[in-house]
């Protein structure tokens, strides 16, 4: 009798579903392979490296001021964050001290950059629990941060931004009137988009105890940034490292407590408030003077010396042809970019292109507490897990 | 161009404790920039930083990063190994490096200490080829599975990119 009751209640059968590469509900190149009972996970097999261009072997064969390109690429939503902490790297290896003013613009172009990268991973939440309006205000927003990218450097999206030593260029007028614009009229248009979800009972079921993760598992798992902050460690690299000029600021480090998808949307929204304070402060107190150090051996000379002068001419050519001086070292910097600490590892021997060169990618060092932290929930949590973790497809694979 | 001298005041202390305990695993100390890289020897490596990790006087309790390094010209030693620590408590950054020779590229795994260990170790063997005795899922992760070497390595240069403005028998040398 007992034999036969084996027989008929057979062993529990899983559904695979493979949720991925290109799926339109993960916004970039991910692979998951959900082992599923019903609707809920059992378990997880994330599979990566669909964009991976190979960073790190590149840049062992360019000069130093080629490898700026390649770091637009690593979080694109960010680019110029990635592009600064590169050159503060270059920097700290050739022992360059940059002027005040070129600090406090590239503080201005980081935080807008931060917040065009929050608006997005906030909106995308947004959408994917089913609230689509929000989005689309917000993104025009973007748009107005992204015009005025364009004004100081030309780019929208990788913007190659920033030179080794400093600024290429100063802000024109027209990038202060548009900067003043921004500034003026965000809060209200940031103000509209939390009321849509803020307090949205729809909203709040769907992200409240939803993918949530531990401060102690999210310290063993490598979590930095925005992520980490949700669920209540206080690490910003702006603060605990300050580099270019940021602890002149006055900003607050906005912190969760359950670590949960609602949490990380809460911090990334003060985020940006913090982030408008200290664009306010640095265009208030922005001091004079030049917008780049004194090394000619990296900084490219004006253009008119160059037709003019016989050293500026020499400097060009060596700059443009990668033949610099670079001294032999060993540093690591880093940065608070839109994801987390973002670090550049660099070993030089004295030659025109690193000896090696290691990014410290914070999406893809928590993108593998994924599979832990769906682990027992629905699908679409899942879906909404991801996106609120903001995994940056260029940035998991280099 | 000079080089501004950072001063580490915690350094001699950390690095005190270390080699009371360790006494000939610890091969050399030295600064770099802001800084102190201790080298040791990499049987000790899982002792080390168990030590660093749950000391509570140490208390280098996150891992930063870690990565693979290859210097085809260092007699002994010509695979290495960093690992960056980071004290958030007392702000406190540390990185420690172990050397190999390329006949034993045997590494024990840090996986088990960290989680977050185990995709940077993944991705190391990817690129390096190291051998992490003892972590629990060891496949190639960036680059497709057929793969049949390491990349990174030195002994594989990247292509030139069909420039040859630089072909010096052009120029007559």
């Amino acid at each position: 009798m007992i034999e036969n009751q084996n027989i008929l209640t057979p062993e529990k059968e899983y559904t695979t579903l493979n949720l991925g590469p290109t799926h339109p509900a993960t916004h970039g190149i991910f692979q998951n392979v959900l082992k599923m009972d019903g609707e809920i996970i059992v378990s997880n097999e994330p599979t990566i490296g669909y964009i991976h261009r190979a960073f790190e072997k590149l840049a062992e064969r360019r000069p130093y001021n080629q490898i700026a390109p390649i770091t637009d690429r690593l979080n694109y939503c960010s680019a110029p964050i990635n592009n600064m902490g590169w050159h503060m790297t270059v920097e700290k290896l050739i022992g360059c001290e940059v002027p005040k003013r070129a600090q406090y613009i590239r503080v201005i172009i980081m935080e807008l950059a931060r917040i065009a990268d929050h608006i997005i991973c906030d909106s995308v939440i947004g959408v994917d629990t089913g609230a689509l309006s929000g989005f689309l205000y917000i993104f025009q927003e973007r748009e107005h941060i992204y015009e005025i990218f364009e004004e100081v450097c030309g780019a929208r999206l990788t913007t190659n931004t920033g030179r080794i030593g400093g600024m290429e260029r100063d802000f024109s007028p027209k990038a202060w009137e548009k900067l003043e614009y921004f500034v003026q009229h965000f809060p209200e248009k940031l103000q509209e988009f939390e009321n849509l979800l803020l307090r949205n009972r729809i909203f709040m079921d769907r992200t409240i105890n939803v993918g949530a993760i531990s401060a102690e598992r999210a310290l063993a798992y490598g979590f930095t940034g925005p992520n980490l902050r949700a669920a209540g460690v206080d690490y910003d690299v702006r603060v605990m490292n300050p580099y270019s000029s940021y602890e002149d600021f006055d900003f607050q480090i906005p912190v969760g407590t359950n670590g949960d998808t609602y949490d990380r949307f809460m911090v990334r929204l003060e985020e940006m408030k913090q982030s408008l304070g200290i664009i306010e402060q640095a265009m208030k107190n922005m001091p004079d003077g030049a917008i780049h150090a004194d090394v000619p051996a990296f900084y490219l000379p004006p253009k008119e010396e160059v037709y003019s002068k016989m050293e500026a001419l020499i400097y060009q050519f060596k700059i443009v042809m990668g033949e610099m001086d670079v001294p032999k070292g060993e540093v690591y910097h880093a940065v608070e970019g839109g994801n987390g600490e973002l670090g550049f590892y660099l070993i030089s021997d004295g030659g025109r292109t690193p000896f090696r060169l290691h990014f410290r990618r914070p999406c893809f060092i928590y993108y593998q507490a994924y599979p832990e932290m769906i682990k027992g929930s629905m699908l679409s949590d899942a879906i909404l897990t991801m996106s609120s973790m903001n995994v940056i497809a260029g940035e998991l694979d280099a | 161009m000079k080089i501004a001298e950072i001063e580490i005041p915690w350094m001699e202390e950390v690095v005190e404790k270390l080699s009371q305990r360790f006494d000939d695993g610890i091969l050399h100390v030295e600064q770099a920039y802001d800084l102190p890289v201790v080298v040791i020897a990499k049987q000790n490596l899982i002792e080390v930083l168990t030590f660093l990790k749950s000391d509570s006087d140490m208390g280098f309790a996150f891992l930063t990063t870690l990565c693979g390094l290859h210097i085809p010209g260092y007699e002994g030693g010509e695979f290495g190994m960093m690992y960056q620590l980071h004290n958030m408590h007392q702000n406190r950054r540390l990185r420690i490096k172990t050397y190999m020779p390329e006949s034993d590229l045997d590494v024990p795994t840090v996986s088990n200490l960290w989680p977050t260990a185990n995709w940077m170790e993944r991705q190391e063997y990817d690129f390096f080829g190291f051998n992490f005795v003892g972590h629990p899922d060891l496949r190639r992760i960036l680059n497709m599975d057929e793969m049949n070497y390491h990349p990174l390595r030195k002994q594989y240069p990247l292509e030139d990119l069909g420039k040859h403005d630089k072909d010096d028998a052009k120029f007559g040398r």
